[in-house]
């Protein structure tokens, strides 16, 4: 067996495990540690398909910046354990039916992703040209020169900019505490 | 080299599992991960078959999911702060004053 498919398996299995971990937590706090547990598993994943910018980015962004934010509110709320619904608005008939619905969403997924045909897809192109950071860069931020070329991403790029200030600017707002009047 | 289908299906496996946290967990911060879980599956997609089309689009698309991830985990986090602060409870059963 190739190594790289060994690695496959294994990073599969720490991954759907660590999620299925993440859902099956009381306490936040594990389900916030199991979830980084699962994105080094995906990163890892990332560098197997010859991208290593996403899996860094994964680690950078995900891991490093996303869920410690989802720790500190964890911690600041003091919300470690999930208290027993007093009254739930589901029951326990609509929570089955939640179940039963999400296991079918999952093997009706395996069912049609399985009949995908290998050859809908070029087979196995040089992997140097798409885990090259430079061509990344070229293609997010290339701006066209003459009338018949093609832009890169610069605006979606801009525009991302955008969004980041209002989502910080909206939560600041949302988060800040009312003053008594 | 492991074929498409398999990164398709574990794909797919990590959606459906994000899905059921959404459903069935009763507390907002592990919804909001849940729904991180959906994103990084749809990443894991747009990555694989960037990979065997032979283009970086696919990890351009990665990197804007990622950034407005980042956004959503932000204003969630804020808004989940400030229904804490009205209700001192995390479960979604507890916000029903608009339900009619």
């Amino acid at each position: 067996m190739d190594g790289s498919v060994i690695g496959f398996y294994v990073l599969a299995a720490v991954t759907v495990l660590a999620s299925l971990g993440v859902i099956g937590q009381r306490n936040p706090m594990y389900s916030v540690m199991l979830l980084i547990v699962s994105f080094g598993g995906l990163s890892g994943l990332y560098v197997l398909l010859d991208a290593p910018f996403s899996a860094v980015t994964q680690i950078i962004i995900y891991a490093g910046a996303i869920m410690v934010l989802f720790l500190f509110v964890v911690m600041l709320l003091n919300a470690s354990k999930e208290e027993v619904a007093r009254t739930v608005a589901l029951g326990p008939g609509g929570m089955r039916m939640a179940a039963v619905l999400s296991v079918l969403l999952g093997i009706e997924m395996l069912w049609a992703l399985s009949r995908v045909p290998s050859s809908w897809f070029a087979q196995d192109p040089s992997a140097t040209a798409i885990s090259d950071v430079r061509q990344i860069g070229i293609r997010l931020f290339k701006t066209a020169t003459e009338p018949g070329e093609q832009w890169g991403h610069v605006f979606a790029f801009e525009a991302t900019s955008i969004l980041i200030l209002v989502a910080m600017v909206g939560a600041v707002v949302i988060a800040r505490k009312e003053r008594s009047s | 080299m492991i074929p498409l289908n398999h990164y398709l299906i574990l794909s797919g496996l990590l959606f459906a599992i994000g899905t059921a946290g959404v459903f069935l967990r009763r507390n907002l911060i592990t919804m909001l991960l849940s729904v991180e879980i959906m994103l990084n599956a749809v990443n894991l997609t747009f990555v694989a078959v960037g990979r065997y089309w032979g283009t970086v689009d696919g990890q351009i698309i990665t990197f804007f999911v990622m950034t407005v991830a980042a956004a959503e985990a932000a204003v969630g986090l804020a808004l989940v702060i400030a229904l804490f602060r009205h209700r001192e409870t995390l479960s979604p059963d507890a916000f029903t004053a608009l339900k009619w």
